[in-house]
C-alpha cells in the first residue's frame, strides 16, 4: 500500500444557504481545494461524494454525475457514498483505499448536503430513516431519541445521576458553542460563546433528557478534499497532512446492542483498527474531531475511543481534559454542535479541520499549540449503524 | 424456519411477541433475523415471548417525525427472555429515571403508516407492571 496525502481542502460556510444548491455548495468547495493545490479539472482521475438526503433536501439523487459535470471534470469514475452522517468519512476512507492501492493517483472527495430546506418535521423524519425502518422507526423513534434513551441507560449503568450526567452533557454544550463561536466557517460563528450550564439545561426540551442546547442544529454545507499519492505530494503543496490510518465499522438496530449502547462495538472496533494500521494509541492523538451529533454522544465516544475509561468523560469535560491544554483537545472546529451538521458533508469538513490545525490554520482561540503532529476524525451514522475513523499526520 | 418481520407485525396484533429459537445453541432472536443473533446458525424455529420484561431505558418525544404526533414515549424493554425490544410505552403522568428498572408486560401494538413505510407497520407497546 503507497502513503496518501491530503494535497487540498475545501469547505463552505455551514449554515443556511437559500441560493445555492447542494451542487453548487460542492462545487465551491472542491473549487477553493482545486485551486490551493494548482490542481486542474482534468487531472482528479475520480470523484466520491458523500450525500445522504439529497433525494428528501432537493430531490436529488445521483448527485456526483451533476457535480462532476459542474465542476467539469473529465468523464471519470463518480461515486456516491451513504452511510447517513459518516457517508463521506466512509467516502474519504475508499478514496484513499484507491490512492493506496495505486488505482489512482488523484482523487476528488468530498460532501454534501441541504438540510434547512426540508424543515424540522420533514428531516426529522428522513433522518430516522438510518434507523431499522420496520423494527425503530414505527415506534416513533428520531434521532435525537436515540441518544436520549443512550442518556439514561449511561446514567444507570454507570451509577451516574441524571442531573449530574445533565450537567456534564451541557460542559460538552457550552465548550463546542464556544469553539464554534470563534470559527468563522460555523454556523453559530459569533453566538453563544459564553453559555452557562443553567442555560443549557433550561432550554427546550427536544427528547428528555436532551435539551434543544444538548443538539446539533439542521445545517446546509459542503466540504471536500483532494487526496494524492504520497510520493506526488509535494508537486501540489508544501503541507502535506497524509492519512496515517482508518478504520470502520458497522451496527444494526439499537435493540441488538443492549448494554453496550454506552460503549458501541461498532466504534470501538473501528478506532482500534484506525490505530493499530497508524501503530499509535489514544496517547498519541493531539487534537480530535469526534461526532458530537448530541452532548451524550460525545461523552460516549470519547470512552468508546479509549481516550477514557468509562462513565468518566464527562468528569473529565468538566476538569478541562478536552480542551487545549488538556489531555486530548476536542472539537476545537465547534464540532457539530457549534459548527453545524450538513449530514453528507459533516465527515469531509471534520477532516478539513484536522488538516487546519495540523497545518496551524485553525482561528485564533482554537488552534492548538505548539502545531499537532497527529489528529483523529471520529464519525458515527445513524444509531452506530456505520462508524469510520481517520488518523491524520504531519510525517507520513 | 425462520420468522419474518411480517410474522411478528401480525403476531403483535393477536397480542403476542413472536421470537426465534436457535436449534443450536438455544438463543432467543426477536425482533426476528435471517439468523441467530448470537451463532449464526440459520436453524430457527418460531417461539412466543411471555411479553414480560424490564424497562432498561426510555424518552418522551416531543418533536416527532412528520406524520405523527407527540409527545409520546419510546423505550428499549429486556424481555425476561433476554432479547431487547423497541417498542412505545404507555406512562400516565410524569415519566422520571426512576422507571428504569420497573417491570412491564406487553398491553398491545401501535399500527402507523406514512408515504415511506411500505404500508402499515406494527409496533409493541408496553405497559408498566402494576398499573392499569
Amino acid at each position: 500500500m503507497r502513503e496518501v496525502a491530503v494535497v487540498g481542502v475545501g469547505h463552505t460556510r455551514f449554515g443556511k444557504w437559500e441560493r445555492r444548491t447542494a451542487v453548487e455548495l460542492f462545487s465551491e468547495a472542491a473549487q477553493q481545494a482545486m485551486e490551493g493545490a494548482g490542481v486542474e479539472g482534468r487531472e482528479v482521475e475520480a470523484l466520491f461524494v458523500g450525500s445522504a438526503l439529497g433525494d428528501f433536501g432537493e430531490g436529488q439523487a445521483m448527485i456526483q454525475a451533476q457535480c462532476r459535470a459542474e465542476l467539469g471534470l473529465g468523464l471519470i469514475p463518480c461515486t456516491r457514498f451513504e452511510g447517513a452522517c459518516a457517508s463521506s468519512t466512509v467516502a474519504v476512507r475508499d478514496a484513499w483505499m484507491w490512492v493506496a492501492s495505486g488505482a489512482y493517483d488523484l482523487v476528488l472527495v468530498g460532501g454534501t448536503e441541504r438540510v434547512l430546506p426540508m424543515g424540522t418535521p420533514l428531516a426529522t423524519r428522513t433522518f430516522a430513516m438510518a434507523m431499522h425502518s420496520t423494527y425503530e422507526v414505527p415506534a416513533g423513534l428520531t434521532f435525537p431519541g436515540v441518544f436520549a434513551l443512550v442518556a439514561r441507560l449511561y446514567s444507570r449503568i454507570y451509577g451516574l445521576p441524571l442531573e449530574r450526567l445533565r450537567e456534564q452533557m451541557a460542559q460538552v454544550s457550552i465548550q463546542n458553542h464556544r469553539h464554534g463561536a470563534r470559527n468563522p466557517l460555523a454556523q453559530f460563528y459569533g453566538k453563544y460563546e459564553n453559555l452557562k450550564v443553567e442555560e443549557v439545561l433550561s432550554s427546550r426540551m427536544v427528547c428528555d433528557p436532551l435539551t434543544l442546547l444538548d443538539c446539533c442544529p439542521f445545517t446546509d454545507g459542503a466540504a471536500a478534499l483532494l487526496l494524492c499519492a504520497g510520493e506526488k505530494a509535494r508537486k501540489y503543496t508544501d503541507t502535506p497532512v497524509y492519512i496515517l490510518g482508518t478504520g470502520q465499522g458497522a451496527g444494526g438496530p439499537m435493540a441488538l446492542f443492549e448494554e453496550e449502547l454506552v460503549k458501541p462495538p461498532s466504534r470501538v472496533s473501528s478506532a482500534r483498527m484506525a490505530f493499530r494500521q497508524a501503530r499509535l494509541e489514544p496517547k498519541d492523538i493531539q487534537v480530535l474531531e469526534l461526532h458530537d451529533c448530541f452532548t451524550i454522544a460525545e461523552i460516549v465516544a470519547l470512552e468508546a475511543m479509549g481516550f477514557f475509561p468509562e462513565g468518566k468523560a464527562g468528569e473529565a469535560v468538566e476538569e478541562g481534559q478536552t480542551e487545549i491544554g488538556g489531555r486530548i483537545p476536542t472539537n476545537m472546529s465547534g464540532g457539530l454542535i457549534g459548527k453545524g451538521h450538513p449530514i453528507g458533508a459533516t465527515g469531509a469538513s471534520q477532516v478539513c479541520m484536522i488538516v487546519q490545525q495540523l497545518r496551524g490554520e485553525a482561528p485564533r482561540g482554537n488552534q492548538v499549540d505548539p502545531v499537532p503532529e497527529v489528529g483523529m476524525v471520529d464519525t458515527m451514522g445513524g444509531a452506530y449503524g456505520t462508524l469510520c475513523h481517520l488518523i491524520l499526520g504531519r510525517r507520513g | 424456519m425462520r420468522l419474518y418481520s411480517a410474522d411478528y407485525e401480525e403476531a403483535l396484533k393477536k397480542g403476542k411477541l413472536l421470537g426465534e429459537r436457535c436449534l443450536d445453541c438455544g438463543t432467543l432472536t426477536c425482533p426476528p433475523l435471517a439468523v441467530c443473533r448470537r451463532c449464526g446458525s440459520r436453524r430457527l424455529e418460531a417461539a412466543e415471548l411471555s411479553g414480560r420484561g424490564e424497562l432498561m431505558t426510555f424518552t418522551v418525544i416531543r418533536v416527532p417525525p412528520e406524520g405523527m404526533e407527540g409527545p409520546y414515549v419510546v423505550c428499549l424493554v429486556r424481555t425476561e427472555e433476554g432479547p431487547w425490544v423497541m417498542g412505545r410505552l404507555e406512562a400516565e403522568g410524569e415519566a422520571g429515571q426512576e422507571l428504569l428498572g420497573r417491570r412491564v408486560r406487553l398491553s398491545g401494538f401501535h399500527a402507523w403508516s406514512d408515504k415511506y413505510s411500505a404500508g402499515e407497520r406494527v409496533t409493541p407497546v408496553f405497559r408498566l407492571e402494576g398499573e392499569k
